[in-house]
């Protein structure tokens, strides 16, 4: 069992306030990615729920227990760190063992449960190695090792894949997606990048300046954006917006529209701007034309396209494909 | 990669300092090997001769010598491990955030920067002496006979000046070896359920191995060769109590002006050290991984 409910959490420092007021659920078995720009105060939310910071006012429960106040070692949680924070001098197995070994399990109970996670983590031959002859991915699976072997409650990850190379990161996010169908205990995963949170969440949180703007499914947050500010932090390449008179068409401050919903016409169209550069993939091509407003905007055509820097195109919106904001930026 | 020609150019163009580097050490050394084998008193000139072993045999064969040695063994380990034991705590004393912190630190390194003579003179007059010492003042104010510490117990009064002398050395490293300790390793270690001391000695103390090697094997090298506090304080006495092999050496030299006998004295203080290095050396190829 892993529940975590969040309610009013507040943290400041000294006199600068964090994280102004957090309230939310996260149930048993859920993968949850806090997911924000860098100094959002999500990897503070994270260390408030590991108990390494305390909380100025509010209230941390698990498994509706209140453990606002409880040592991290109390709380049943594990926590994998960005740098990993492996014991340099102590072989795998013993930094695998290190938590059983505090908790005063015997030796015959340590051996069997690093062996388990071993087994799991395709560590078995490391095991007599140390961290500082391990490649970066392995460190990450020792790491993971030792959050696994105590059986917690739930896992808090934070940033873990950042040091790794980008297929290592691929192949990463992939083998902690697995460990979370085979284990079916909660995590708490935060992450800058929103790749990984809509590839890995079952529930992502988006936060700014220590505020909560969206939780939700990673498509309903595709889907229906609370606002310009989640809308433009989600997807890949970033939503476009275009204000004016286009956007009063509309009728609304603002009209946001994904890359890939837009249709390409060299004849007619909504909006037409000169192409600045298309960049050819194969698969896909992504064109980043200057509308004639002075808008920058990026088009993901599906396949080759023929237009080159300098052509002239017209783009028009999909139906149904426009998301609409008002002056403050919420959603119409 | 360096050519082989480039090699040999670079070789040559540091010979000449190397040359003069081998011929600081080989002089001295030669010579004093040359003058242990004689008979070379300074009271008695004109009568120097080739004597072969007999000045080995009676440096070896005196008391003072088993004393000496026994002294600087006992001098370096305890001064050694003072300041280890000592450095390690203060060190973990001030990377804690207190008040007035810098003044602390300065405080602590102060001892560093006071020169060996007047050390010894401050605490052989102010802190030891039976008369006007702090010590006897305290003793007295307990109603206590004071202790005349340098006559008493001269060896361990004299480990406790060098130790103090020392211990800034050895606090300074470890302090910013502990700065140096990963703090997601302690958090980690937080939640992995461990407590004060086991954080302590699963983590602080393995961090601190390398650090505390490079403390020994430096502290060695200057204490096997402490001689400012042993002349002021208690010239090597009473008896041969407080006397260290290079005190020896120095009584030998310059007190019964015996350069022979010295000599020999000299060149065996070398070799002990060169067997101490070599322990050291081991202990560290060990941390080093």
């Amino acid at each position: 069992m892993g529940s975590i409910t969040l309610r009013r959490v507040r943290k400041s420092f000294d006199t600068v306030e964090v994280i102004p007021g957090v309230d939310l659920d996260i149930a048993d078995g859920e993968f949850v990615v806090f997911v924000g720009p860098s100094g959002c105060g999500k990897s503070t939310l994270l260390r408030l729920i590991a108990g390494l910071e305390d909380v100025t006012d509010g209230q941390i429960l698990i498994d509706g227990q209140d453990v606002t106040h409880a040592a991290p070692s109390k709380r049943r949680l594990a926590m994998v760190f960005q740098s990993y924070a492996l014991y340099p001098h102590m072989s795998v197995r013993k930094n695998i063992a290190f938590p059983l070994k505090m908790a005063g399990l015997s030796a015959a109970e340590q051996d069997a449960r690093v062996a388990q996670a071993a087994g799991i983590l395709n560590l078995t031959p490391y095991l007599d190695r140390r961290p500082g002859q391990l490649s970066g991915g392995q460190r990450q699976r020792v790491a993971i090792g030792r959050a696994i072997v105590r059986e917690p409650a739930a896992f808090l990850f934070d940033e873990p894949l950042s040091n790794l190379d980008a297929a290592l990161r691929v192949n990463m996010r992939v083998e902690i997606s697995q460990l979370h169908k085979k284990l079916a205990t909660t995590m708490v995963y935060v992450t800058h990048d929103q790749v990984e949170a809509m590839t890995m969440a079952d529930k992502i949180v988006v936060l700014q300046a220590g505020r909560i703007e969206q939780v939700g499914s990673p498509l309903d947050l595709y889907n229906s954006p609370a606002n310009r500010f989640v809308a433009g932090f989600i997807g890949s390449p970033n939503m476009n917006f275009v204000e004016g008179e286009a956007a009063a068409r509309h009728g609304a401050h603002a009209i946001g529209v994904r890359p890939e919903h837009w249709q390409l016409s060299t004849t007619a169209g909504a909006l037409q701007g000169t192409v600045g550069v298309a960049e050819h993939l194969g698969s896909d091509t992504f064109l980043h034309v200057g509308l004639d407003g002075g808008t920058p905007i990026v088009v993901r055509a599906a396949g080759e396209v023929p237009v080159h820097h300098g052509d002239r195109i017209w783009l028009t919106p999909q139906d149904g494909r426009i998301y609409r904001f008002d002056a403050q930026g919420l959603a119409l | 990669m360096a050519t082989r020609h480039q090699r040999g150019l670079a070789r040559l163009m540091v010979a000449p300092s190397v040359l003069l580097l081998l011929g600081w050490m080989i002089v001295p050394l030669a010579m004093t090997l040359w003058f242990s084998f004689q008979s070379y008193n300074l009271l008695s000139p004109g009568t120097e001769q080739f004597i072969g072993l007999m000045n080995y045999r009676f440096f070896l064969s005196d008391p003072a010598f088993w004393a000496a040695l026994t002294n600087t063994l006992l001098l370096v380990g305890g001064v050694l491990v003072i300041t280890v034991g000592g450095g390690v705590l203060l060190a973990l004393l001030i990377d804690q955030p207190i008040w007035g912190q810098g003044i602390v630190r300065i405080l602590v390194i102060a001892p560093f920067f006071i020169m060996p003579t007047v050390s010894a003179l401050v605490w052989k007059n102010m802190f030891l002496n039976p008369v006007n010492g702090l010590f006897a003042w305290l003793a007295k104010l307990v109603g206590a006979q004071p202790v005349d510490f340098l006559a008493q117990y001269p060896l361990a009064s004299i480990i406790g000046i060098v130790a103090w002398q020392w211990l800034p050395f050895a606090t300074l490293i470890l302090l910013t070896a502990l700065q140096s300790l990963d703090s997601e390793q302690l958090e980690a270690a937080e939640m992995d359920g461990a407590g004060a001391w086991a954080k302590f000695t699963h983590l602080t103390l393995p961090h601190l191995a390398r650090p505390i090697t490079v403390v020994v094997l430096i502290e060695t090298i200057f204490l096997l060769s402490v001689f400012a506090e042993i002349l002021v304080t208690t010239n090597g006495g009473p008896g041969y109590q407080s006397t260290n092999l290079t005190y020896l050496v120095y009584s030998l030299a310059l007190l019964q002006f015996d350069v022979g006998g010295a000599s020999a004295g000299g060149i065996v203080a070398v070799i002990l050290a060169n067997i101490v290095a070599i322990f050291l050396m081991r202990m560290i190829g060990r941390t080093l991984d």
